[in-house]
């Protein structure tokens, strides 16, 4: 028997595979289709202070091996979320879920956080500081140094969760923005968030997303996503949560190779919805394969002293 | 929603760039107004399609050649299997129909009203439907409708065939209660205003035919909408809409929206 079970700041998993936020919704959709507790958690719907509608439609492009979307953080506000989606949630999924946070401004961070603290059910806060649909915020705490710095100060104030900052990709320097996550007190790095793309219609040369630009993610972004979990690995010592394309037990493999100890999977649940629940099921196998018996020997193992 | 893996049974060109594709496995619990979620090799997002009609074992849908996706559709041969997730979407509620529901189909939204004046007629009731298209090469399933026994109108934008003009024009034609030609009966005392061609309608097309159907209507009705989608069963909030009563998904709170509630 292999083990697959892995630790993010004392949580610990069952298996490696959370459905990345966005991708499952508040795990309601999913839950009618299968039995949600063999995921290793998963990471819900980005939520925000206030309910927001997110961008007009259309929100979906597709593109080679992937998708663009620019959903715009719809979502029904921390007040509902809290209310009535963590109690319905409860009834399905006896685990401890990672809650995505975003906002637009550090106050509106904090006071989420402070929020959500004091629920039982969540055991580790994703922030998202990488939401490139947004324009107000979102982006622009993600690619300074300062500024995730600073949201990651304001968050670890107000909660005793662990913090996983969420990164994203559109930036030069990746690793100086992880670091300054680390030094100002964040227990994890999650990453990446999508990379901001767009295609135009032909016929009606215009723009196919109303919002013009919108975040790639699928299998097209893995190999960003997987260098960029690489370089991470190598700027900071606090668990990274890694993801970018994930459609397999052997993309988990490679994740966690480059240096991540869990593995979000987004877009490949939207094309098949049982995608988390096959990686699940697949992962013993491909461990075995390649004479792996614990999971978490492995992390970074492709980085050579 | 269900998983199925078909099997093509049939898939030819009925009109121009227009292919009816008939597919045999498993179906479960279908609903008209329903879609399918068709997973293609080579192409990352699935193509949703409207149930045109169902049975036990099959399925048939009709799909318009329009880019890259319904392109690779049409080559695919007998006998080529096709991953589907069936089921999708609200569906056409029946249950409000009255005795003389109205069927109004534009183009790539005429296959639905298939499936959905079958299960009318095996209620016991009794529809119209107008067909609206561009031109008469378009044209498809006209005998197939009349084949049911219903009283169908053509209509084609460029009055190549049948009645010249737009599906709102042929709404215009039809017999009002209490007309010879009408099979419903005006009540006693009846004033002008109850003089209504049809009890209720049902619509799928393009957006501005939508619109003109709205407006148009004397009754309530059902629209059945599209918009791009990621997933197709309601988890990423790619295709919201803005109601009356608040922020649908059209792959799940839809497609098929009431008139009341629509916001333009
Ligand atoms: C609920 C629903 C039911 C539908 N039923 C039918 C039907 O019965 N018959 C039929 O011919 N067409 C139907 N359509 C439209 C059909 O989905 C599109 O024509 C098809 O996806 C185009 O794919 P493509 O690769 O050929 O075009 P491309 O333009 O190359 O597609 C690129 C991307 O845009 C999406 N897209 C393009 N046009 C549409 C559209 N109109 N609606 C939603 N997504 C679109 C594609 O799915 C794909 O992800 C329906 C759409 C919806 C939402
Ligand atoms: C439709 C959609 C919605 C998303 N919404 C969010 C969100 O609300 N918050 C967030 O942190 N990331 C969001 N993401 C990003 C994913 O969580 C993930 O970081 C990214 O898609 C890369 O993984 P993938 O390639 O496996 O999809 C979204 C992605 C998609 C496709
Ligand atoms: S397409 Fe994903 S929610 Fe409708």
């Amino acid at each position: 028997m292999v083990n697959t079970k892995v630790a993010l700041s004392g949580l610990v998993l069952d298996n490696p595979v959370i459905p990345a936020s966005g991708t499952f919704g508040y795990g309601h959709e999913f839950a009618e289709l299968y039995d949600i507790n063999i995921l290793g958690s998963f990471s819900f719907k980005g939520t925000t202070r206030e309910p927001r509608f997110g961008n007009e439609p259309p929100r979906i492009a597709e593109t080679a091996s992937g998708m663009l979307n620019a959903v715009g953080l719809q979502n029904p506000g921390i007040d509902r979320v809290i209310g009535e989606e963590l109690p319905k949630l409860r009834k399905v999924f006896h685990k401890p879920v990672v809650a995505n946070i975003s906002g637009f401004s550090v106050d509106e961070y904090a006071q989420c956080c402070e929020r959500i603290d004091k629920e039982e059910q969540v055991g580790l806060i994703e922030v998202n500081i990488s939401c490139p649909n947004v324009h107000r915020g979102g982006m622009s705490f993600g690619t300074s140094p300062e500024s995730a710095a600073q949201v990651t100060k304001a968050v670890k104030a107000v909660t005793k969760k662990p913090v996983y900052m969420k990164l994203s990709p559109n930036v030069t320097d990746i690793a100086a923005i992880a670091k300054a996550c680390e030094e100002a007190g964040a227990d994890g790095i999650s990453l990446i968030n999508t990379l901001m793309g767009m295609r135009i219609d032909l016929k009606k040369r215009a723009p196919v997303i109303k919002n013009v630009t919108g975040g790639l993610s699928g299998p097209a972004v893995f190999p960003v996503a997987l260098r960029m979990v690489w370089q991470v690995y190598e700027a900071v010592k606090i668990p990274i949560i890694g993801m970018g394309g994930v459609t397999t037990a052997e993309d988990v493999i490679e994740m966690m190779l480059a240096g991540a100890t869990a593995v979000e999977v987004g877009a490949a649940n939207l094309v098949d919805p049982f995608a988390s629940k096959k990686i699940v099921e697949e992962l013993p196998y491909v461990m075995e394969r390649l004479h792996i018996e614990n999971l978490t020997d492995i992390i970074g193992g492709a980085h050579n002293g | 929603m269900v998983d199925t893996v078909f099997e093509i049974a049939a898939n030819r060109e009925i009109a121009k760039n227009t292919y009816e594709m008939v597919l045999s496995g498993e179906t479960g619990d279908i609903r008209p107004g329903q879609f399918v979620n068709l997973k293609l090799e080579g192409f990352y997002l699935r193509r949703p399609i409207s149930v045109c009609d169902y049975g036990e074992d099959s399925l048939t849908l009709i799909y318009k050649v329009v880019g890259r996706g319904t392109r690779y559709m049409s080559g695919l041969c007998k006998g080529a299997k096709i991953d589907a997730l069936i089921g999708l979407g609200n569906g056409y509620d029946t249950s409000v129909s009255g005795g003389r529901p109205l069927l109004i189909g534009g183009g790539a939204g005429v296959p639905p009203m298939y499936a959905l004046a079958k299960k009318l007629i095996s209620e016991g009731k009794n529809p119209a439907v107008i067909l609206g298209f561009n031109t008469k090469d378009e044209v498809f399933y006209e005998e197939e409708f009349r084949a049911l026994g219903l009283d169908t109108y053509v209509t084609t934008t460029d009055g190549s065939y049948g009645i010249r003009g737009f599906v709102t024009d042929a709404m215009d034609m039809l017999p009002l209660r209490g007309d010879p030609t009408s099979p419903l009966p005006l009540p006693a005392g009846a004033g002008r205003a109850e003089r209504k061609s049809y009890s209720y309608f049902y619509t799928c097309g393009p957006e501005p035919m939508l619109r003109a159907v709205y407006d148009k209507s004397v009754t309530s009705g059902q629209f059945s909408f599209e918009e791009r989608m990621g997933c197709g069963f309601g988890a990423c909030m790619g295709c919201t809409c803005r109601t009356k009563y608040g922020h649908k998904r059209i792959c799940k709170d839809g497609p098929v929206l009431v008139k009341e509630e629509i916001v333009w």
